[in-house]
């Protein structure tokens, strides 16, 4: 038998080529991702020229042309309009937003007291912060605290009446205060309720599972408009005559209720999605109703949901605009009446106005989603299928 | 809690206390006379305050004349017809912004979302920048940007936007050439009928055919050809009884055509745009949530691509899509109720004013519930269907 002559096999490996030229680098990935077929190629110039169409018109209409301070309409305002612009001339009035800028966030909250709001929100930050932070020890301490103690507090320093601060009439509330009160409140009541009420949509008797399901499928079926018309036309006539109460209370209830309903549902998703067994587990284990509750099956159904519960919230402090209709002057609210101000009336003055008003809403927003997302990952346990 | 201190106590099982089904009916019992008893004094007090505000409940005021005038009225109406006229009105013009809206919403929403999944990395980003945007703003901020950020700024009627086909753009609103059918032009709706019906009857048979011998026929084609075929020949026919009346400007103002306001437009513009960016997340997760191996079976399977989409993706697809999107349509008309806020008379912004105008608060809100309530089941009824037809069927 002959030997394996074997010298020509390389004893050791061969250094990895670099990818041909063709798949790496800048020119690759254009052509992956922009000009991979004709079709293609064509949307990518489509697309171009969309950017090239809006992007100069949007920078030079909110930066380069942008009116940033002034006194009055005439720095916004053209020639022909009664201004010092030049005929022709589109830009931001941003000067406008920065005039009104105080009223934005307190309404017309009296000048002299808006270091209470301030002081309210620097303590909402300040608790806020560490309960994002999943870092951050005592997370107990800081929700009591952020959902108990401070709704407690901001009434008294916001409303006054007592403590020696001045009364503020709620009718003097107004602008971003407005916007984050009604929806912080209707985020801390629409959580608990929603679930009481999920958990009674599923409860075996059949009387409170009846009535949990009237209440959500009819508050869902209607808009919030109606409801809010409900609260503030038809709640004082059910009320004994002479009991009055506060407009800015009852689109509280009407936004809070509202969110509850949709809240439930949310939490009835979580419910359904846990397996039978962790609830017969439960009942073995002695649980009461809720214990079980509480213990076992909420926290589980609660985190499966999270990301539907943040959409909830974002829909709720959305919707907290609507209550300009029934004359509560959320930011929106406050924003719309002042581009009636004929001190500042020009063709730029609304839409200036109101893209300040959508970059705040899309800040808060956006800001919750992106956070939602953060926590979805953080609290996924890979028992996901 | 209670239940364990309570245990504690009496630790002998059989005592009724511990019994649930006893538990279950005390609690139950206190809900029904907590909610009659409060419904009685709700009732109480509210027959109170109306008697004390000289208010004469029942619904006859719907018969009473309205006297305020509703500035789109799809029906005859004058401030002279009655209150129930007018809420028909605003339930009409509610339908009508609803219906346009829901089509151009799942228009614009599918382009974007399919956008959103395409290989091009600047169609995606484009895609995607306009959901984040529309998605984190409220509507109502939408409809204002439309109505006094937009439509408000345009040039007044004497230097109206041309646009193709003869129509105008200006500050009071879009003009275009309103269609004028002459007679015989049922002949063509007749045709377009019965075409469908036979477009439906060659579907019918071609399934039938393939099922038995497997021989396939060009269904999409013929549909087409009898869909517009026959129309087209009963136009003929009828001599082309179809001419245009054209907006044509005058000195002050534009006459003739038909226009579109610009409470409408901001309305409809705004609920499209806003309700599309959610139906673009929902068709994207549809058609993320069909699984590769599917698209991979079909290809073994020798289909190509069209018919892979067509028979294999989107059936998959839509079966996801249909309960979210029903959800959205229903958003979509709750929210036509921001019209009031514009002056678009809508149901709500109809009934406001009635409720005003009578002072009849209970009737009112009630109309206006219900009416949105029927609204909202007859859309998911729809969708039901739809739904119904799509779902899959298992053993």
């Amino acid at each position: 038998m002959q030997e394996h002559d074997t010298s020509w096999v390389r004893t050791e490996m061969a250094l990895a080529e670099p990818a041909p030229l063709g798949e790496r680098g800048a020119y690759a990935w254009v052509r992956k991702n922009l000009i991979a077929s004709t079709g293609d190629t064509i949307l990518t110039i489509l697309g171009i020229a969309i950017v090239a169409w809006i992007l100069p018109q949007v920078i030079n209409w909110a930066f380069i042309n942008a009116q940033w301070t002034g006194p009055n309409r005439t720095v916004c305002a053209t020639v022909s309009q009664g201004g010092i612009q030049p005929d022709g001339w589109t830009g931001a009035c941003w000067a406008f937003v920065n005039a009104k800028f105080g009223q934005f966030i307190f309404g017309t909250y009296p000048i002299e007291e808006r270091w209470r709001p301030t002081l309210v929100a620097i303590l909402f930050v300040a608790l806020l912060v560490p309960m994002l932070i999943p870092r951050v020890p005592r997370k107990g301490l800081n929700a009591i605290l952020l959902f108990l103690v401070l709704p407690v507090v901001s009434f008294f320093l916001l409303s006054g009446g007592a403590f020696g601060l001045p009364y503020v009439e709620t009718s003097r509330w107004g602008g971003l205060l407005v916007t984050l009160s009604l929806s912080f409140v209707g985020i801390v009541v629409s959580l608990p309720l929603g679930t009481v009420l999920a958990l009674g949509r599923r409860s075996k008797m059949p009387i409170v599972r009846l009535l949990c399901v009237i209440f959500i499928e009819f508050v869902r079926g209607i808009p919030l408009i109606t409801v809010l018309f409900f609260a503030s036309v038809m709640l004082p006539l059910f009320l004994p005559a002479g009991v009055t109460f506060d407009k800015f209370l009852r689109a509280l209830i009407g936004v809070s209720l509202f969110a509850a309903a949709y809240m439930a549902e949310v939490v009835r998703g979580g419910l359904q999605a846990i397996p039978k067994g962790q609830y017969e587990g439960a009942d073995s284990l002695g649980l009461g109703y809720w214990q079980k509750m509480g213990l076992i099956v909420l926290p589980q159904a609660l985190k499966l949901v999270i990301p539907a519960i943040v959409n909830t919230f974002i829909g709720m402090f959305k919707d907290t605009s609507l209550v300009l209709i029934i004359s509560i002057f959320d930011l929106l609210g406050v924003v719309k009446q002042n581009l009636s101000d004929a001190n500042w009336a020009t063709p730029q003055t609304a839409r200036s106005g109101l893209v300040f008003a959508a970059f705040v809403f899309w800040l808060f927003c956006f800001g919750m989603s992106r956070y939602s997302m953060y926590t979805e990952r953080r609290l996924d346990t890979g028992y996901k299928r | 809690m209670a239940s364990q201190e309570i245990l504690r106590e009496e630790p002998s099982r059989g005592s009724f206390i511990n019994d649930p089904k006893i538990r279950s009916l005390f609690f139950q019992t206190l809900v029904v006379v907590l909610l009659f008893g409060s419904i009685w004094w709700i009732v109480h007090n509210v027959i109170d305050n109306l008697q004390r505000l000289h208010i004469a409940s029942g619904f006859q005021f719907l018969r009473g004349r309205a006297g305020f005038d509703i500035s789109d009225t799809p029906i005859a109406y004058t401030s002279d017809s009655t209150y129930g006229r007018a809420l028909v009105v605003g339930l009409l013009n509610t339908a009508i912004v609803a219906v346009a809206g829901i089509i151009t919403a799942t228009i614009i929403g599918f382009i974007v979302g399919i956008g959103r999944l395409s290989q091009n990395w600047l169609i995606r980003k484009i895609c995607t920048v306009y959901v984040e945007i529309f998605r984190n703003i409220p509507p109502l901020l939408v409809i204002f940007f439309w109505y006094s950020g937009v439509l408000a700024v345009l040039p007044p009627p004497r230097e109206s936007f041309h646009l193709p086909f003869g129509s105008f753009l200006n500050q009071r609103g879009f003009y275009f050439p309103r269609a004028v059918w002459g007679d015989g032009a049922w002949l063509i709706f007749v045709a377009f009928v019965v075409a469908l019906g036979m477009a439906w009857f060659v579907a019918h048979r071609a399934r039938q055919r393939q099922m038995a011998t497997g021989q396939q026929f060009p269904v999409f084609w013929t549909s087409v050809a009898l869909i517009v075929g026959l129309p087209v020949l009963a136009f003929l026919l009828a001599g082309m009884p179809l001419t245009f009346d054209f907006p044509k400007q005058s000195t002050f103002n534009l006459t003739g055509g038909f226009l579109l306001k610009p409470e409408f437009l901001s309305l409809y513009m705004a609920l499209s745009c806003y309700t599309a960016a959610f139906i673009a997340e929902i068709v994207r997760a549809g058609i993320r949530g069909v699984s590769r191996g599917q698209t991979e079976a079909a290809g073994a399977l020798g289909l190509r691509s069209g018919p892979i989409l067509r028979l294999v993706v989107v059936p998959q697809a839509l079966r996801i899509v249909i309960p979210p999107l029903t959800s959205q349509y229903l958003n979509l008309t709750k929210n036509s109720s921001l019209a009031i806020a514009i002056g678009y008379p809508d149901l709500t912004a109809t009934a406001g004013t009635v409720l005003n105008q009578t002072g009849q608060a209970v009737e009112g809100v009630l109309i206006m519930m219900i009416a949105y309530l029927v609204l909202s089941l007859v859309t998911s009824a729809v969708m039901n269907v739809v739904n119904a037809r799509m779902a899959l069927v298992e053993r």
